[in-house]
């Protein structure tokens, strides 16, 4: 590597190159510029997606843009196209990208035994097999065709399900849907609270 | 609005900047009231105090509009001999029974009227059915439609407004006493402060001009919070500010889907598009079910459709018309169970498993104490979260545990944390508050085990009906029965959200997708999970996932997602026109009669037959929305008339009235009542109340107390507490108060404090602010300690919780907490640690005698206190 | 600059519409990656920011003020002070705090001060100790983009650069931490960075106004109360915009770091204040810290010259 090409990038030399050719007169100009400088572009603009979203946090609504870029959210902020927000956020819904991407976000599942001090590992798979499990024998023991008064109330008071205002219409749905066919009533969510 | 709602205040600004005038009811002086014209400081828990007496300026100073009034509204509407207001009886209405502590309702109809009701039922003891419906929680279901009423043919009416039992004449009396001096005395609003507000209100509520109200859990949170929302109504309604553009009473709801959930409810209560869930007193068929609900007049009469469309999305070709399309697989509602009541039966042990989806009640909901011994007590719990939010890890590190009263190795509970998806991470749909459904696509696929609450459940219904697959029991097949073909895709099988959001949506026998609910049929023949969604997949298209830009369609823009009912921007938006269907004004044109082409037409859909002439009056004998002439702009309700009054449906009144909070520093000055006698009470030793308004031992705890959010924090905290940008902004839990408090309980600014109520002592530091202000009310001076609830132990920005402090009384009606107004005491210094916390709590309840009875008297009797 | 540069752009921030919502703080943090400052409570009112600093390069700061906001009615004139409800529970409280029972809690018992007793009449009409006004200010404050930018000046490196929209910007692959910029800002806004010792200030995200992007702070604002665009438009509009306060009662609206020809030569980002500027943090008459150095920058060919012939010997050298 020659001194030219060590040293013309770094601005102090270009600036007095600069300054003494006349042009960016004071030096601190396009010519102070490194080429770390130069190559600057926003990654809105090197992302490889755009995908329409809505902001997460209260019931405004606000439109988001989420930029992806190798399969991982590299930002998100305001739709400026939507009718209700015009692009902009509150600071929460500015914070949605750290939100998603948080290192401190739990991605495994936890698991505690009855009368356990600690979490355990327990795998995905497994858990879901043992939830159905405990969903199914709960229901089998506390499944009524008739309540104290001789009612038919073809129901299960053994199991309750809390939240929902944070989930999409779709998974309210199901949930209430797969409720109602295992005779749970006591399904509820934060617009009770 | 400012603080919860940032992005929508910028229109609230716009409007400011187009010399609208913006006025802020609290407590304290928030980042909303700091951009008002007008701060109206007002005592937490009195707020129908305040509306009353704007509906007591307006009618006595003959400011109603009057047009509107006489023809939109029930106010010419003549009610029965038999009624008794809150002026006759001192804060009750007719039919309060002191055995079961509710209010026997029939005395509140229309003259001629009747609720509907399975025909036979009514003999079999009126007033045993009547409190038995109304412990259901009917007021939730009044969430698209009014209650339905019978034989409004022969409901009288006197447009003249002059009959004594016409309902307006029934309200001036009983907003009679509600006068400035009354606001300033209970409210503690300055008169001058009340008359400018009032002014301001009446001043642009005309043709021209329209007044909106915007409001939040401040008004919910109360045991009189269905009331709040009515008084509003009745305001509003006065006013002519229903069903026009720039009016409106508008909830600003503070979860992103928390509409949806109230529509596709995950609500005990409801089935999808307010549905009532069958109760088995009335219910026995389908038949049954619909004769008991449905209206005969407005649209709730095709609620047959509705049903039956619903049950055909849920069991398919098992719904057969022989079968009653499966009626029976539809468990029975018998009272109230909503969440309050599902903590009291995990402590009873009734409640054995509980799923927890992206909700955290051991900080976000009352009585948080409460609710951890409820979860102590279950055999399994599975919480579905971003982190361990304090919900998943109480066991381990909850304040019982510090306390002693609980260890790890005595709790027998099961705990699965299963993490959650976010909403970049998956298809669906969020409903706004303002009925809008907005598309949010996958972006990427979630970190490790996270999965969508999509995938949680179906796969969950899918191994639950495998496992039972070949069972021959009864109860099983509702289960197996079920729909549940929904496909999935990518390495993680992740369920179609568009299918399911086409099933919401609804389609014929042939799998042609709906258009409109005006299509679904009785007969079998359709289905469709979600009436008032039918519309969002029209022509194939998923409508909530339109994204046309504002700058490219008219300022309503109605290409911008979906709302319903069909798209409808406003609703009751045929109220924006005259009786004649013209234009109140140039100015507020929104839609109109069209008369040369024989339709409604306008900026939005027209909320109204849209060949419904202005002048079409029903028939003799004519059904459902056929019955309402052109005049009646309010379609879901059965006189086709909004509703100042409110014949059936409500628990506690047919009018607002101000009650005192459970626990309140004053005794109310409107009535010998203290709190709302209707209200709902657990009664239970790990929810005792202070003692209230002079009560012995009141004095223990002589501040007011009230919570609210942050502009920089969510809820309960588990979609902002882990969040380093977020909880720098807010990095601790504090509270506020005046000067004044701080001067008379010694605290310090930045200092530690102590706020202590019957239920238990949390500690907070001290932010001394102007902006909390010393309010006089009755005969004497009254502070509040403010509180933001959303701290707890874990995360980055930690704190004890307020919801330590709240109480489980709740509205009758709806089942929600009172934790917007209560009492407390405040002293300076750090909570005691351990057991000693308890002892101080012990001390308190022992100094102010508080009891098993303490502020659980229904009725307010001289003997026997509040 | 030459004539084919962009147009000067700036931020107005107009702190008359600012709702204190900090979500410039966040969409700044966010769009820059910038580490979080710390969690501290500060007691300043809602700001737990403190002021602007390498970590921090929006700040919000809240001021509550006894002044009045135009025609603005927040009622405390009328309102009382004074200690709580009736000698029965200022007792009460007394004995609370004195008997320090089942804890060691109540260090202090505070001046009960009773009010008057049950039944009686209302309190007094206003009170005492002169609460008669009560007005909350916001402001979100950034790097001034001065037109005369002592930071630049200083900047030995020419790390510190002035790009083609006139703003001024940190070029941190070149920065070496000397720290020369640091006192030389008029407004203490370049701030060193504890780990890495470089310096770091608000860029206007000049990535962004590379691609006619506007910045970050500008775009999430929820009441516009941050606008971005070119100087010369942002001048003009905020003008008017204090004519408007003004005919609208609010007659302290003035205009900060707007005028060229103040002791920065003007700033790329200026601001419409409701009070005085040290009110807000603000120093009332910034200069140019190095005003006083005549022509500099006539030398800078041969400083700049003997900087990198220093620095070729220092490279040579360590190859032997």
């Amino acid at each position: 590597m020659g001194l030219r090409e060590t040293f013309l990038p770094w601005p102090a030399l270009r600036q007095a190159k600069a300054a003494l050719r006349g042009g960016d007169g004071s030096g601190r100009g396009s010519s102070a510029r490194s080429r770390p400088t130069d190559r600057l572009q926003p990654r809105t603009e090197t992302s490889d997606r755009v995908v329409d979203s809505v902001c997460p946090y209260c019931a405004v609504g606000c439109g988001q843009l989420v930029y992806v870029k190798d399969e991982k959210v590299v930002q998100i902020e305001g739709d400026p196209a939507s009718p209700v927000s015009r692009g902009r956020l509150c600071p929460k819904g500015a914070a949605t990208k750290q939100l998603v991407t948080n290192p401190l976000r739990e991605t495994k599942v936890r698991y505690r035994r009855p009368y356990a001090t600690q979490w355990e590992d327990l795998d995905l798979d497994t858990a879901m097999d043992m939830i159905a499990d405990r969903v199914i024998a709960t229901r089998r023991d506390t499944f009524v065709e008739t309540d104290e008064q001789d009612r038919r109330v073809r129901r299960t008071m053994g199991i309750a399900m809390l939240g929902g205002a944070t989930l999409d219409n779709e998974e309210n749905y199901l949930i209430k849907k797969l409720g109602t066919a295992l005779g749970a009533v006591q399904i509820e969510n934060q617009a009770r609270i | 609005m400012a603080e919860c709602h940032p992005v929508g205040f910028q229109w609230i600004m716009e409007a400011k900047a187009r010399g609208a005038t913006l006025i802020h009811v609290d407590p304290r002086l928030t980042r909303t009231g700091a951009l008002a014209d007008l701060h109206v400081p007002i005592r937490a828990g009195t707020d129908i105090a305040l509306l009353g007496g704007l509906i007591n300026y307006v009618l006595s100073n003959g400011l109603e509009f009057r047009d509107y009034v006489v023809a939109y509204t029930n106010a010419a509407t003549i009610l029965r001999e038999d009624f008794q207001d809150t002026e006759d009886l001192d804060g009750l209405f007719s039919g309060w029974q002191d055995d079961t502590g509710s209010y026997q309702t029939d005395s509140w109809q229309y003259e001629g009227t009747g609720v509907a009701s399975a025909a036979g039922k009514r003999q079999q003891g009126a007033k045993e059915q009547s409190h038995r419906r109304h412990a259901t929680g009917r007021g939730h279901e009044h969430g698209s439609h009014g209650a339905s009423l019978q034989g409004l043919h022969r409901m009288e009416r006197d447009e003249t407004l002059q009959h004594p039992r016409c309902v307006f004449q029934v309200l001036k009396r009983h907003y009679g006493r509600y006068t400035p001096e009354m606001v300033a005395r209970v409210c503690g609003i300055p008169e001058d402060v009340f008359l400018q507000m009032a002014r301001a209100i009446t001043e642009n509520s005309n043709r021209d001009r329209t007044t909106a109200w915007a409001y939040s859990v401040g008004w919910t949170q109360h045991t009189v919070g269905v009331q709040y929302i009515r008084a509003a109504s009745v305001l509003q309604l006065l006013l002519g500010n229903i069903g026009r553009p720039g009016g409106g009473i508008l909830a600003l709801r503070g979860h992103a889907s928390i509409q949806g959930s109230t529509d596709i409810p995950t609500l005990y209560n409801l089935l999808p598009g307010y549905l009532p869930m069958p109760h088995p007193d009335s219910h026995g068929s389908l038949d049954e079910y619909v004769a008991d609900d449905s209206a005969d007049t407005g649209y709730w009469g095709n609620m047959r459709s509705y049903a039956v469309s619903l049950l055909k999305a849920y069991w398919g070709d098992a719904a057969t018309a022989d079968n009653d399309f499966c009626f029976d697989y539809l468990p029975r509602i018998t009272g109230d169970h909503s969440t309050y009541k599902t903590v009291q039966a995990q402590l009873d042990g009734v409640c054995k498993g509980y799923f927890l989806n992206g909700q955290n009640p051991a900080v976000g909901s009352a009585n948080a104490k409460a609710q951890r011994l409820g979860m102590a007590n279950l055999d399994w719990l599975v919480v579905r979260d971003f982190s361990l939010i304090e919900s998943a890890t109480w066991w381990k590190d909850g304040p019982e545990v510090e306390s002693g009263e609980m260890r790890p190795e005595g709790v027998g509970t099961e705990v699965f944390f299963l993490p959650a998806a976010a909403h970049t991470e998956k298809d669906g749909s969020f409903t706004s508050t303002q009925r809008m459904l907005q598309w949010h696509h996958k972006a990427v696929d979630p970190p490790g085990d996270a999965r969508s609450d999509l995938w949680f459940w179906f796969h969950l219904g899918r191994i639950i009906r495998a496992k039972l697959a070949g069972s021959t029991s009864d109860i099983d097949r509702p289960l197996l029965d079920l729909t549940w073909g929904y496909s999935t895709h990518g390495e993680r099988d992740e369920p179609s959200a568009q299918e399911v959001l086409q099933e919401i949506n609804g389609w014929t026998a042939d799998g042609a997708f709906l258009s409109s609910y005006e299509e679904l049929k009785d007969d079998g023949s359709t289905a469709c999970g979600c009436w008032i969604y039918c519309g969002t997949y029209a022509d194939g298209t998923n409508q909530a996932a339109r994204r046309k830009p504002h700058t490219e369609q008219n300022w309503v823009a109605p290409e911008w997602g979906w709302a319903w009912p069909a798209n409808r921007r406003l609703l009751y938006n045929r109220a924006s026109a005259d009786p004649e269907g013209r234009p109140w004004s140039e100015k507020k044109a929104y839609v109109w009669w069209d008369a040369d082409a024989g339709t409604w037409t306008g900026h939005d859909v027209p909320d109204f037959q849209p060949t419904k002439a202005p002048d079409y009056r029903p028939p003799e004998g004519a059904k459902r929305q056929d019955a309402l002439s052109g005049i009646d702009p309010f379609i879901m309700q059965a006189d086709g008339k909004g509703w100042l009054y409110v014949p059936a449906g409500l628990t506690d009144g047919p009018l607002p009235a101000h009650y005192e909070p459970q626990e309140s520093p004053v005794p109310n000055l409107l009535y010998g009542q203290q709190h709302n006698p209707a209200r709902q009470m657990t009664k239970r030793g790990v929810d005792r109340y202070n003692p209230s308004g002079d009560e012995p031992g009141s004095q223990v705890f002589p501040y007011a107390l009230t919570t609210y959010r942050l502009t920089e924090h969510h809820t309960a905290g588990g979609m902002s507490r882990w969040l380093p940008y977020l909880s720098e902004l807010q990095p601790e839990m504090f509270c506020e108060v005046s000067p004044e408090l701080a001067d008379e309980a010694g605290l310090q600014h930045l200092g530690w404090a102590t706020i202590v109520t019957a239920r238990s002592a949390i500690e907070a530091r001290v932010l001394v602010t102007d902006r909390m202000l010393p309010m006089r009310v009755h005969d004497r001076l009254v502070h509040h300690v403010g509180l933001p609830y959303h701290w707890g132990s874990n995360g980055i920005s930690t704190g004890d919780g307020a919801n330590e402090l709240t109480h489980l009384s709740l509205d009758p009606n709806v089942h929600i907490q009172e934790a917007k107004a209560l009492t407390c005491d405040i002293r300076p210094g750090r909570r005691p640690r351990g057991p000693e916390r308890l002892r101080l709590v012990e001390d308190y309840r022992r100094r102010a005698g508080v009891t098993d009875q303490t502020g659980t008297a229904h009725r307010t009797t001289k003997e026997g206190g509040a | 600059m030459s004539d084919d540069n962009p147009p000067r752009m700036g931020f107005f921030t107009d702190t008359s519409v600012c709702i204190g919502c900090k979500a410039c703080e966040v969409a700044c943090k966010e769009w820059n990656a910038i580490p979080d400052d710390g969690l501290s409570l500060l007691g300043m009112s809602y700001d737990n920011t403190g002021m602007l600093g390498a970590d921090t390069w929006r700040h919000v700061a809240f001021i509550e003020q006894d002044k009045p906001l135009g025609r603005q009615n927040n009622a405390v004139i009328a309102m009382p002070t004074g200690a709580t409800a009736t000698h029965a529970s200022a007792e009460a409280v007394h004995e609370g705090l004195g008997q320090k029972h089942g804890s060691e809690l109540g260090t202090e018992t505070g001046a009960i001060r009773p009010g008057p007793l049950p039944g009686g009449p209302m309190p007094a009409p206003v009170t005492p100790d002169g609460r008669k006004e009560l007005r909350w200010l916001m402001a979100s404050d950034v790097c001034k983009h001065c037109t005369h930018a002592a930071c630049l000046d200083v900047c030995p490196t020419g790390s510190l650069l002035r790009t083609e929209f006139g703003t001024v910007i940190v070029q941190e692959d070149i920065c070496n931490g000397c720290g020369y910029c640091v006192p030389a800002c008029p407004y203490g806004v370049i701030d060193q960075r504890k780990d890495d010792g470089r310096v770091w200030k608000c860029t206007m995200c000049y990535d962004r106004l590379t691609a006619g992007q506007e910045p970050a702070c500008a775009k999430a604002c929820p009441t516009d109360s941050i606008q971005y665009g070119v100087l010369d438009d942002l001048r003009e509009r905020a003008a008017h915009r204090v004519e408007n306060l003004h005919d609208a009662g609010v007659l302290e609206a003035r205009l900060y770091g707007a005028d060229p020809d103040d002791g920065v030569g003007g700033a790329g980002a200026f601001f419409l204040l409701l009070d005085e500027p040290e009110v807000y943090g603000f120093p009332p008459d910034p200069v140019v810290t190095t005003r006083d150095l005549p022509r500099t920058w006539k030398h800078t060919a041969l400083a700049a010259v003997g900087v990198a012939a220093t620095v070729a010997a220092a490279f040579l050298g360590a190859r032997r």
